[in-house]
């Protein structure tokens, strides 16, 4: 579904991503996991289409087209989610255009008719009821006044109205407690099928209770180091990611 | 001679050419105004940016220009109004037309609405309600600095009336919609003036459009008394061509415990000026002064607002937005004053803009003077452009950029138009608005007139 090869990036001439090749496959939860500043948003951004941040090397191919020809909103079409680590308030632009216009350039993309209003109203209702998110939020600005919580489940929201065939979540779960981490957490696997998959981005092993990777990365310093089963997850939480450091530097060194 | 004074001597001839006309129409108390007028008109003259209040607009391009004719209705012409009707389509409104300023039917130019109310021509008015007149007409619109005013009182030959009387709630709000229509260029003053009499309520619709393709020019000048523990909402909408000026004076005076908001939406317009004067004169008062305006190619839009906080315990609370494309111009200029009794103040004052070229200017003024200590009084101004995150986040969904822009355009504006009370004007103003940012916009189509 996704092959990154040998991706490098920068964003304002700094070098961020150093050579990253990952590969997802139908039906995969990768889990991509690594301290702060090693790059892990970042290439998120770049498989959404970020132009802030620049791909200096490197191919990404997603369906076997070339993913970094694309604007951000065919990404979206072709079926990619970024759950953003910070969704951004958009005052006076509401849920529901939000979401029916967005909803509709899909239908659009795929050659189908769009969804009449009360076709669109049930369709969020439906969505609403299985990532148990307030009905009351679809009603407001996007994401304006909403909690931290909130606004995360509204990610997942979005997902499930889009029914993306690859999410990408950058640290959903990042400062939620433990309920609406399992909202989250809920949402994502009752919208996981046999022929979608996920990257779930993460800083703590918490999510990975709820959501079972089968594939989990590491990076470090604009690469990955570490790739290996769910196992490496609790590995990490354990002994943190100072093991993992030194065994990169040591291999430098070596 | 300088230009200044040449442009005022334009005017002179103008006056000493029209005075005897249009006092004719008038009546007695009105027309005893105008000779003091015309002398303070005289004396500051057409304002140019020397004025503080003024400071970004260049008014000259319309005052100093030759009309065909400085507009005074004259018999013939409420016979071709009255063939030229306009309907206004149903916004469950109480309907009214006024063109190039004055009332245009023959017949019923007083016109009694539920509850008691009353529309209608200033001047008839001045007949039938002659203790209203002397109680309320001139007492509003005062000023020291601003000539154009006086120009008004001098010379506006009638406008509307509305006059709501203690205890009367209007459920339907009075739209009246302006219409400036001749073939000729046109130079056209009105007055208006409303009554809303104490524990009343009511909600007037102000349309100002421009029905054919000269070059015209409008100074109009609107008083408004709003009494004790009353509701007033006053909203008007811009539409008018490239070629057209629009100077308004508002003078929205409130008593105690009255509550008021005034909402100017400029969608189109050569250049337009919107005075809007908030005078809170008695504890308890609130009033909110909002504004959007949009624009492009060479239009200016300039609004003045000045909040005066006479008495203590008022809230007054000001939002203004703008965006702006190609080479257009915007200006706001915000004035709160807090006299020294107006202890226990709230005064509030945003003004948010965007601009889409590199072209465009904006110039966002407060200006605060604070005599009061127990007061509180903030103020914040932006002028940026189209959020790049938030383009991103809509992109990411799947829409695409100029759809996204559009959104996110709408959005900004629609903060201002929220805060209109009527549900189905607000979802018109809704619509008005996106069609404008889609350059769709030509005349309010769906919305008000139908004219042949």
């Amino acid at each position: 579904m996704l092959v990154i090869n040998n991706l490098k990036a920068s964003i304002a001439g700094k070098n961020i991503l150093k050579g990253i090749s990952l590969e997802v496959k139908p039906g995969e939860i990768h889990a991509l996991m690594g301290p702060n500043g090693s790059g892990k948003s970042t290439l998120a951004a770049v498989l959404a289409g970020r132009e802030l941040v620049e791909v200096t090397e490197g191919t990404v191919t997603y369906l076997g087209k070339n993913l970094l020809d694309m604007p951000p909103e065919d990404r979206s079409k072709e079926g990619i989610f970024l759950g953003f680590q910070y969704p951004i308030e958009i005052p006076g632009v509401s849920m529901v255009n939000f979401m029916k216009t967005a909803v509709n350039e899909h239908r659009k993309h795929n050659g189908i008719e769009p969804l009449s209003a009360s076709d669109f109203l049930k369709m969020m209702r439906e969505k609403k009821e299985l990532v148990e998110i307030d009905s009351k939020l679809a009603n407001r600005s996007v994401n304006e006044g909403y909690s931290g919580g909130e606004k995360k489940k509204n990610e997942i929201f979005q997902m499930a109205m889009l029914e993306p065939l690859l999410a990408i979540l950058d640290e959903t779960d990042s400062g939620l407690d433990i309920d609406a981490l399992r909202i989250v957490a809920n949402g994502v696997n009752r919208l996981k099928r046999p022929d979608n998959s996920f990257i779930v981005i993460t800083h703590y092993q918490r999510l990975l209770d709820y959501i079972v990777p089968d594939v989990v990365h590491v990076m470090y310093d604009g690469k990955i180091v570490k790739t290996a089963g769910k196992e490496l997850a609790l590995e990490l939480e354990e002994k943190g990611y100072d093991w993992i450091k030194k065994e990169v530097e040591n291999s430098i060194v070596a | 001679m300088s230009v200044t004074t040449e442009i005022a001597e334009r005017y002179s001839v103008i006056y000493a050419e029209n005075i005897e006309k249009i006092s004719d129409y008038s009546s007695p108390y009105i027309n005893s105004f105008r000779k003091p007028a015309f002398e303070k008109f005289r004396e500051l003259g057409i304002p140019t940016k020397k004025n503080e209040a003024y400071k970004y607009t260049n008014l000259n391009i319309f005052f100093d220009h030759d009309y065909a004719n400085y507009f005074i209705p004259v018999a013939s012409d409420f016979v071709k109004a009255e063939e030229f009707r306009c309907d206004v389509a149903d916004l469950d409104t109480h309907g009214i037309v006024l063109l190039n300023g004055f009332y245009p039917t023959i017949n019923d130019k007083l016109r009694k609405l539920p509850g008691g109310v009353w529309v209608g021509s200033l001047n008839e008015a001045a007949a039938k309600f002659p203790d209203l007149i002397e109680k309320h007409y001139g007492k509003y619109a005062q000023s020291d600095s601003d000539g154009l005013i006086h120009l008004n009182t001098a010379m506006a030959p009638d406008g509307m009336f509305i006059y709501v009387p203690e205890g009367a709630a209007l459920e339907k709000p009075i739209q009246i919609v302006n219409l400036v229509y001749s073939e000729e260029d046109i130079f056209n003053q009105h007055r208006n003036l409303i009554i809303v009499e104490k524990n009343s309520e009511a909600t007037v619709i102000v349309c100002d459009h421009t029905l054919s393709p000269k070059k015209f020019l409008t100074n109009a000048v609107t008083e408004v008394f709003v009494g004790e523990n009353s509701h007033f909402d006053i909203i008007r909408v811009q539409n008018e061509h490239n070629n057209a000026g629009k100077v308004t004076h508002t003078f929205i005076h409130q008593e105690r415990n009255s509550v008021t908001a005034s909402n100017n939406m400029s969608l189109h317009g050569g250049l337009i000026r919107n005075s809007t004067y908030h005078y809170l004169g008695g504890e308890g008062a609130e009033t909110s002064s909002y504004g959007l305006f949009l624009t492009d190619k060479w239009q200016h839009v300039d609004n003045y607002v000045n909040v005066d906080h006479a008495f203590p315990n008022c809230t007054s609370n000001q939002l203004f937005k703008g965006v702006l494309d190609d080479m257009s111009t915007g200006v706001f200029n915000g004035r709160i004053l807090v006299r020294k009794d107006a202890q226990g103040t709230l005064a509030y004052q945003r003004n948010n803009n965007i601009i889409l070229t590199d072209d465009a200017k904006m110039d966002s003024k407060p200006q605060l003077e604070i005599f009061a200590d127990d007061v509180k009084c903030s103020h914040g101004a932006t002028v940026g452009q189209i959020d790049e995150d938030a383009l991103f986040y809509l992109q990411s969904r799947g829409i695409n950029k100029h759809e996204a822009r559009l959104m996110l355009m709408f959005g900004f504006a629609h903060e201002v138009i929220q805060n209109i009370k009527i549900y189905p004007l607000r979802e018109r103003m809704d619509n008005l608005v996106m069609q404008r940012l889609k350059g769709e916009l030509s005349r309010c189509a769906s919305c008000m007139v139908k004219c042949g």
